[in-house]
This record gives structure tokens, C-alpha cells and sequence, in this order.
């Protein structure tokens, strides 16, 4: 009996979420007596057996090549037959934005529960109880999984990569009858070289308080020299000011990064609702009653336009 | 063409979110209701374009929750659709909601199901994608954009790192995101039109929910903040890297 893991990838590699992903149900096999197995649909430009060192002993490894593209409905069809095949009692899918496709689709597959946007390990000491996010950001709820076969969808930052001393996984080719799919891709759009924001650790993030999108310079050079993601409140993103994956807040993405600066935003509670979550939240306002610095653990009273640029200099001063 | 979209009532944005009964219950004394914003500003307005577009389009409006979502699902109707559709019971969990919409979608025969990308409330994002299995429909999942040409689908998903454009054929499910369409002010004809409207209610079918909730928890409140002089913006960098260790 394993703990099955879904081996999420892109660009033919694997992401920082689904290590997590991975180094989650690798301990919670620990955890259960479990072998942690692994999932991984089509294919990747690294080795794949050396993904054993993130703890997971097995990979069942279906290179179809129609399976680049993560169709829900196809690979509900092969994840339920590895499943099968793997005596699969946990799936950990992560919660990104390929797990947030699948993971439900599998759940109603399966009639297996699914706790989507975990923030823990699971308690199993009185049930099977997941603790995740609710209401935006603003709690979390603990919900038992009353099944025999259970679902977790990890959500970005909430567990950390581990590397253990683990060997090689073994890899065990699978052939899995893979169906056409239903949903034809004729174009893929990547955004390049930017770090995507919500696997990020750094998020440099602006508001209104910018004045204009030809300002964001300041905010992207601090986040280049921090190597951070840039992030905006919903009125820059609804202005085109800044593209619309920018947006964070309780109508956009949530995120959990370590470190969020926010700079000329409000700190409007739909804006703090996405990313309260963050570790530490550092504000730069220059109106000392905005709201932002009731949530924040760091804040300067001042004008961005003064203090951003200097923020910069003192970050590359740091790391020379 | 035949439309459904699911709606589902949330607290308002700014409500307060706290608990009663030992944490086991969401306080409810003083919350505003809205309808979830995903399901109003795109999937329902969404599907009010295409009916503009193609006048012999019908939308009915579902949604799974007892009779105090009423005022949602009329104020759902004063934005458009034609009737609204409330199954009496209320939402256990994602698959018991989406067992309950995929028997209305069986029996009415709809060429698209719409939902709005997860709800304000759980944020499971997870009721879209356990409809398309449930009725072995294909599913487009964080739709940003979504364009009907007689029974071809184009649209544009959210994927890791960019986007898909991809194409279907009807019927499919589609979860809808920003994007998709810009929010709506309902008008005064829309608000007297909707109060005759018809709002069926059915009984739910019997499915056992495949989870419960066992408690809630609300985050520690912070430490409290440490103000660095606007003179010396280099504090925060040097306090960010020395104490909080993140840089
Ligand atoms: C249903 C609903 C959902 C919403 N969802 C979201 C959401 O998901 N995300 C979101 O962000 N918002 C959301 N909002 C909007 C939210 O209520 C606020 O209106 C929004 O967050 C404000 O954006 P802002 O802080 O950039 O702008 P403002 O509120 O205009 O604030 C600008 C700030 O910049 C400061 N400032 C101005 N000039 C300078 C300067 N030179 N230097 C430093 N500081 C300066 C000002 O003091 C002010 O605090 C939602 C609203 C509703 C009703």
C-alpha cells in the first residue's frame, strides 16, 4: 500500500511545488507505514530516478508524449489505473494550478475525499484530519477525509523541500491506455524568465499608490536585485497597469510567500486576505494610518518613490 | 444552447471572520451575503454575453444551499438568466454540491456548465472539474478568456508558467476566472424582472459527503510592527537580512 504522489512538471522540469508535493508524501508515508510512490506523466529533460533523494522509493512513469499537456480528463484515466496498480490509500496531488485541474476530477473518480489547499501534515493520531486555508486567507479549517482512499492537495509554500539521503527511486515504466483527449491545445503562451508568483519566496509588490505603470521600474529593480516575483492590488491589475497574474488578494491569487513587501498598497482587507499568509509582510506607505501596517511586522513611513531606490542600493550593497 | 451556471452565496469580502459552538461553526450573526464573486463577475456574466450574442441561448442559474440563499439567487436573476434552479440542502462538501448539480445538468440537458473558479469561502476550486467527471465531461479549468462559435469551443486556461489556448467541442464544463468578463451593475429592469422569474427548488438526491469539517482556526494575530525612520530605508534591509534572516 503507498502514499501516491503526482509528480506535477513543466517545461520538462520538476517545480519547487511539486517537491514539496513530493518531500509532503514522502513524510506522511513515513508517518503511516506507507511506501511513498510516485506518479509522472509524460516526460522530463532530468533524471528522473535521482527524484528518489526528495523520498520517494518508486515512480511509475507513463511517457506518452500526449501527456505534455495536463489534460484533467486523461489523466484522471491514468492516474486512477496507477492508483490501482500502486494500492494507492493517499494521493498527494500539489495545489497548483495543474493540481487545482486534476486533483478534483480524480476525487470524484475515485469517491476519495479531497482536501484541496492543505497548510500541514495530517493529524492521524484520532481519524484522518487535514488542516487547510479557508475564507481567503482569513482562517483554516480542519476537515476529516471519511474515506478509505483519501486526497490532499498541497498548497505552494506550506511544506518545505527535503532532501534525504534516500537512493535512486525506481523507475517502472507504465503503459496505461490513454484515451484521446477531448480538449485539443493548439498554442502554449509562457511567461518566461520571471519567477512564478506563487512559488516564490520574495514577492515585491506595488499598488495604486505608484501612479502609473511606467513607475514599476523601481519596484522591478529591488525585486531583480532581491530575486523576487512582482505582484499588484487588484485596481493596478484592473487598470493594465500590470498583467492580470499579477494581481493578488482575496478575487486573485492567494499567496504564502516568506517575504512580502508591499509598497503604496492600502492594505485593504480583500488585499490582505491573499496575503496574509505571507511570513513576514514589510509596508512602505506614506500614509502612516493605511491600514497595511496593522498586518505588517516591518513598515516605513515614507514616499516610494525616495525610499524604494534606496532599498535597492542597500540590497545590492549586501550581497555585493 | 442551453447554459447552467452554478452559484454559490459567500460572506462579503469585508466580513468579519469568526466562530461559534467550540470553533465547529462559522459566526453568521451580522454577515453580509454575496453571491461568490467568481461565479458573479465571470461565469454568470459570461454567459449573459453569449446570450446577447446568440439571443435563443437559455441560462439557468443552479445552486445547492437552503432557503436563506434565496436573496443570492434573485440577485443572481437581476443580472440576467432565466430561472434559477435551488436544491434544498445545504452544501455538505465539494462532491456532495457536485453530485447535486450533475443530476440537475443530467436531467436538463445543458450544452455548458459554468462555474466560477473556487469559492471565496472554502477556496477548494474543486466543484468544476468532480461535475466533469461525475457526467464524463471534458473540463476546462481556470478559463481566462472563452469564445463560442456554433458548437466549437475556443478558449484560454491557466496553466503552470503561461497559458493554453485550446479548442472543444459542446457540451463541456468550464471554471471561469478573471479575465473571462468584467463585473456588472445590475439595472432597475433586471432587479423588477427578476422577482418573477421562476425559482424551482428540488430535493437533493442522496449522496453521503466524502468528508466533514471538524474545527475551524483563526491565525495568531502578529507580534506587532517595528517602524524603521524614512531617513535610514537601509534599516529594513539590514533588519531583513540580520534578524527576520530572509535576505
Ligand atoms: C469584492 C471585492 C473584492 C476585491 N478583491 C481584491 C483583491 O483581490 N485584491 C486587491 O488588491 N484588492 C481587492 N479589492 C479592492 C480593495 O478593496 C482595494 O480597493 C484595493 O486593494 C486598493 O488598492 P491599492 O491599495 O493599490 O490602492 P489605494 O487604496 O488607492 O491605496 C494606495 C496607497 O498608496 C499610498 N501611496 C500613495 N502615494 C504613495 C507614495 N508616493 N509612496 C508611498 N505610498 C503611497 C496611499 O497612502 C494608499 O495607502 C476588492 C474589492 C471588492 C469590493
Amino acid at each position: 500500500m503507498s502514499v501516491l504522489i503526482f509528480i506535477d512538471h513543466s517545461d520538462g522540469a520538476v517545480k519547487k511545488a511539486s517537491l514539496e508535493a513530493i518531500s509532503y508524501g514522502a513524510k506522511i508515508a513515513e508517518q503511516l507505514g506507507l511506501t511513498a510512490e510516485g506518479a509522472l506523466l509524460g516526460n522530463l529533460n532530468e533524471d528522473i530516478a535521482s527524484l528518489g533523494k526528495y523520498g520517494v522509493k518508486k515512480i511509475y512513469h507513463v511517457a506518452d508524449v500526449a501527456l505534455d499537456h495536463p489534460d484533467p480528463q486523461v489523466f484522471t484515466e491514468v492516474i486512477a489505473q496507477i492508483a490501482e496498480k500502486s494500492g494507492a490509500k493517499l494521493i498527494v496531488f500539489s495545489n497548483n494550478l495543474h493540481g487545482k485541474a486534476i486533483a478534483p476530477r480524480v476525487s470524484a473518480r475515485l469517491k476519495a475525499g479531497l482536501v484541496a489547499g492543505a497548510v500541514a501534515l495530517p493529524d492521524t493520531s484520532n481519524g484522518f484530519i487535514v488542516k487547510k486555508n479557508v475564507f481567503s486567507g482569513k482562517a483554516f479549517a480542519f476537515i476529516s477525509i471519511n474515506t478509505d482512499i483519501k486526497i490532499i492537495s498541497l498548497n505552494p509554500n506550506a511544506y518545505p523541500v527535503a532532501v534525504t539521503e534516500g537512493a535512486a527511486a525506481e523507475v517502472v515504466p507504465f503503459t496505461a491506455a490513454v484515451g484521446e483527449p477531448r480538449i485539443k491545445v493548439t498554442a502554449v503562451n509562457k511567461v518566461t524568465g520571471e519567477i512564478p508568483l506563487g512559488e516564490a519566496e520574495i514577492v515585491v509588490s506595488g499598488g495604486r499608490g505608484l501612479k502609473g505603470p511606467e513607475n514599476w521600474n523601481i519596484l522591478e529593480d529591488l525585486a531583480a536585485a532581491l530575486g523576487a516575483a512582482t505582484a499588484c492590488s487588484r485596481p493596478v491589475a484592473d487598470a493594465d497597469w500590470r498583467p492580470h497574474h499579477e494581481h493578488v488578494g482575496q478575487t486573485g491569487l492567494a499567496i504564502a510567500p516568506n517575504l512580502y513587501i508591499a509598497i503604496g498598497i492600502s492594505g485593504a482587507i480583500q488585499h490582505l486576505a491573499g496575503v496574509n499568509r505571507s511570513k513576514v509582510i514589510a509596508v512602505i506607505n506614506k500614509d502612516p494610518e493605511a491600514p497595511f501596517f496593522k498586518a505588517a511586522d516591518y513598515g516605513i513611513v515614507g514616499d516610494a518613490f525616495e525610499i524604494v531606490p534606496k532599498l535597492t542600493e542597500a540590497v545590492k550593497a549586501l550581497k555585493g | 444552447m442551453k447554459i447552467l451556471v452554478c452559484i454559490s452565496k459567500t460572506p462579503d469580502t469585508t466580513a468579519k471572520i469568526a466562530f461559534t459552538d467550540n470553533n465547529t461553526k462559522f459566526a453568521e450573526n451580522g454577515v453580509q451575503w454575496i453571491i461568490n464573486p467568481y461565479d458573479e463577475w465571470y461565469a454568470l456574466v459570461r454567459a449573459i454575453e453569449l446570450k446577447e450574442k446568440d439571443p435563443g441561448t437559455v441560462i439557468h442559474l443552479v445552486t445547492v444551499g437552503e432557503a436563506d440563499t434565496e436573496p443570492i439567487i434573485r440577485k443572481a436573476l437581476a443580472l440576467g438568466g432565466d430561472e434559477a434552479i435551488r436544491v434544498n440542502a445545504s452544501g455538505a462538501d465539494s462532491f456532495f454540491i457536485a453530485s447535486q448539480i450533475a443530476e440537475i445538468a443530467r436531467q436538463g440537458g445543458y450544452d455548458l456548465i459554468f462555474t466560477g473558479k473556487e469559492t471565496i469561502d472554502y477556496n477548494s476550486a474543486a466543484v468544476g472539474g468532480m461535475i466533469a467527471e461525475l457526467l464524463q465531461l471534458p473540463y476546462i479549468s481556470l478559463a481566462v478568456k472563452f469564445d463560442l462559435e456554433g458548437s466549437t469551443v475556443t478558449a484560454t486556461r491557466e496553466i503552470e508558467g503561461g497559458e493554453e489556448i485550446v479548442q472543444a467541442s459542446l457540451p463541456l464544463v468550464v471554471s471561469c476566472q478573471k479575465g473571462m468578463a468584467e463585473q456588472r451593475i445590475p439595472n432597475m429592469k433586471g432587479i423588477m424582472s427578476a422577482r418573477t422569474k421562476p425559482l424551482k427548488v428540488v430535493e437533493p438526491v442522496a449522496v453521503d459527503p466524502l468528508t466533514t469539517i471538524a474545527g475551524f482556526e483563526t491565525p495568531p494575530p502578529k507580534a506587532g510592527i517595528k517602524m524603521i525612520p524614512a531617513d535610514n530605508p537601509a534599516e529594513l534591509i539590514r533588519l531583513l537580512h540580520e534578524e527576520a534572516k530572509l535576505i
